[in-house]
């Protein structure tokens, strides 16, 4: 059994760590590119959202190395992507690939469930080597975040300009090589140092602007064209509202953690705008918007791939939260688009507006609201 | 005389505006792209260079539009900006106290919301190009029209006619059908303007509090139907500036003036108009994206690479650049 698995920025580490562990042979697709894209868009259903169509990419590339169990997330409550797992696996079918399916879902009642589906995959181990590779694959996602969250703060602070792009991949790769639960305090203390490491000017004026929308698109780079290292080298200190430990740690082992960054504070957040969860990260959308804007932070750019109905709910809901709360927010769609010129005027525009917005104080505590504008006009207005 | 220059290159049209050190224009020019960026603003500064008296001295260049860092390296620009805060900074320079900018070109259509004089808001049409100048243009033509006798026309309408506005496939075909039935060109123009606008404000405007003053600018602005379209769905009244056509520019030229203040200009002579410069590309071959690289050559030698998403071709050229 050769497992493979699809790409969702570095969340491979996490899984490579985890299964490896368990002595399972992995087959990591290469990463999600335009080859990707165009061997997903072929096979897709046209309407169908981007996540599908790389996934897929990635299962067809993974196919060509050897793999041929797919262990794909799934279940109900996230959005139409509950059932990807399943419409992937038919379309592959369709295609003439051998994939085995294996669906880890959340579990309904008990973690115990997961356990099970992981044993299969490692064909049986003990229960005590499960739960400890699972624990591995937990750490590792938690010390890249850790390693991502450095490269937010310095990626607009460098001195030498790349500085960061190298510490990153240098940082990844001890996280990479840890192959038990023991090595990993160590690889971490490693990977911060060389984080650390980085010359930055701390005194460097920064816009700060909160990323906020659906896990995929926020997660893979290739997705969202880079916008973390386009943003951080604009100036800009990033944050992303959605980590992979937290989902993990959130969704799989449902809260088991404690004292670890959560999703309940934006969730609850949200309640005020959104009385209910509406699939997807809806919800967390809009709470995680409310916590920057309290947060202090300049402003916020929600993604979204196209058609992303979760998300269009919370875009609708957006404006008002903007209004009431002063501070600026941007929707960016992301598709099959791969020219980036018309993403890079409008993230250059977006940060002026915040910059010139930071140097008029004034404006800055102000909610640009209904009461000085006896002229308000919504944009409905037909002739 | 010193002049601060500004180089707005945008799909349809590219445009160069030449300033005082007063901030008013001495010479702007308006030209059509034709999809060969580099030819076009040699040609402007050509053009440019003899309208201007002899003996003028260039303090500072600013380049925007989606062609921006193409004119940036050519001129040795001082500084290279989106063409959204151009324009807002040049309608703000105009039209003191403007809060609301309406601004359609040849491709794209954008709402820029102002408050005290800085940028509050904007947005930018994404998937849907039924509002822009391309739409008016092709429908122009398919009526017979030049699309300078679009605006008088449609302003000679009695009774607009209803036509679909949400996207450009229905529009064309409500037109076609109710010139069909006879409905008289004035009117179908007029309605053809009411629809844009209604997509305009659905696309682009939605959620956003439009307030006077409104300027309304880009190269559709010289339809005076698209003109009174606005301000029969906004009730207020819509200012066209007298260089409306030319506003990115203006706005790089002003930011030019800003940036150039106690520092010299990086621009490179009017002799680059003769330069011989020549874009190429490649595909990369480093990893499955196959990034299609642009690189841009003056005489020979490479001076600007860009279209790589790992920054493999365009960091290099920095790095060479430095050590020498």
């Amino acid at each position: 059994m050769r497992v493979t698995y699809p790409h969702m920025g570095h969340m491979w580490i996490c899984i490579k760590g985890m299964l490896e562990y368990l002595g399972v042979d992995v087959v990591i697709p290469p990463p999600s590119s335009k080859k990707t894209m165009q061997l997903g868009v072929k096979h897709s259903p046209e309407f169908a959202c981007m996540p599908l169509k790389l996934n897929l990419g990635n299962f067809m590339e993974a196919s060509q190395m050897g793999a041929d169990t797919v262990v794909m997330a799934g279940g109900c409550g996230p959005c139409r992507f509950g059932y990807y797992a399943q419409v992937e696996h038919a379309i592959l079918n369709d295609l003439g690939y051998q994939y085995q399916l294996v669906v880890l879902e959340p579990p309904q009642k008990h973690i115990t469930e997961l356990i099970g589906k992981i044993r299969y995959i490692t064909q049986n181990r003990s229960w005590f080597k499960v739960i400890k590779g699972i624990r591995l694959g937990y750490l590792k996602a938690s010390a890249v975040d850790k390693v991502e969250q450095r490269a937010y703060y310095s990626r607009p602070r460098e001195l030498r300009p790349g500085a960061t792009e190298q510490a990153v991949k240098k940082a990844l790769a001890k996280i990479v090589a840890a192959r038990t639960p023991e090595e990993m305090p160590a690889a971490l203390d490693a990977a911060l140092e060389i984080m650390n490491g980085v010359a930055v000017d701390q005194h460097r004026p920064v816009v700060r602007i909160g990323l906020v929308g659906e896990i995929f698109t926020l997660l893979e780079p290739f997705a969202n064209m880079e916008i973390e290292r386009k943003l951080g080298n604009m100036g800009v200190e990033v944050d992303r509202s959605i980590h992979l430990s937290e989902w993990i740690n959130d969704h799989l082992f449902m809260g088991l953690i404690k004292n670890e960054r959560s999703s309940k504070p934006a969730q609850e957040k949200g309640l005020a705008y959104l009385g209910h969860t509406v699939g997807g990260h809806g919800l967390e959308t809009v709470g995680s918007t409310i916590l920057y804007a309290e947060q202090g932070f300049d402003g916020v750019i929600q993604l979204l791939p196209f058609t992303c109905m979760p998300e269009i709910v919370a875009q609708s809901i957006l404006p008002q939260v903007s209004s009431d709360l002063g501070i600026p927010v941007m929707t960016l769609i992301v598709d099959e688009q791969s020219g980036d010129a018309g993403m890079i005027t409008r993230l250059e525009a977006f940060v002026d507006l915040l910059t010139m917005r930071g140097d008029t104080p004034q404006l800055k505590d102000r909610n640009f609201g209904v009461e000085e504008c006896p002229q308000r006009m919504r944009g409905h207005t037909s002739a | 005389m010193y002049v601060y220059l500004g180089i707005d290159v945008g799909s349809v049209s590219t445009n160069l505006v030449a300033t005082g050190e007063d901030g008013t224009i001495k010479h702007s020019i308006y030209m059509r792209t034709s999809g060969k960026p580099i030819e076009v603003v040699q040609k402007g500064l050509k053009l440019m260079q003899k309208s201007l008296p002899i003996g003028t001295k260039v303090a500072g260049v600013g380049t925007t539009g989606s062609g921006r860092h193409l004119a940036g390296v050519m001129t040795g620009a001082d500084v290279i900006k989106n063409e959204i805060t151009t324009h807002a900074i040049a309608a703000s320079n105009v039209v003191p106290g403007v809060q609301t900018i309406l601004e359609i070109g040849g491709q794209d259509s954008k709402i820029i919301i102002l408050r005290n004089g800085v940028v509050s808001d904007f947005a930018m049409n994404t998937v849907c190009a039924a509002g822009t100048g391309s739409f008016l243009d092709q429908q122009a033509s398919r009526l017979n029209l030049s699309i300078e006798e679009f605006g008088p026309l449609a302003l000679q309408s009695n009774v607009p006619v209803q036509i679909a506005g949400r996207c450009a496939v229905f529009a064309e075909s409500d037109m076609i059908h109710k010139q069909q039935m006879g409905y008289n060109i004035p009117d179908i123009l007029a309605g053809l303007c009411a629809a844009l606008v209604r997509n305009y404000m659905n696309n682009v405007g939605k959620s956003k509090e439009i307030l006077p003053p409104v300027v309304f600018q880009g190269g559709v602005a010289a339809n005076a139907g698209m003109k009174w379209a606005f301000e029969k769905a906004l009730e207020v009244e819509v200012i066209v500036p007298p260089y409306f056509n030319v506003m990115g520019a203006l706005g790089a030229a002003m930011l030019a003036r800003e940036s150039t203040n106690r520092r010299k200009t990086g621009f490179r002579g009017f002799q680059v108009a003769d330069s011989d410069f020549c874009s190429g590309g490649f595909a990369c071959d480093g990893c499955p994206n196959i990034c299609e690289v642009v690189e841009i050559q003056e005489g020979g030698r490479v001076i600007a690479r860009w279209g790589d998403r790992c920054g493999r071709w365009s960091n290099a050229l920095a790095k060479e650049e430095k050590i020498s």
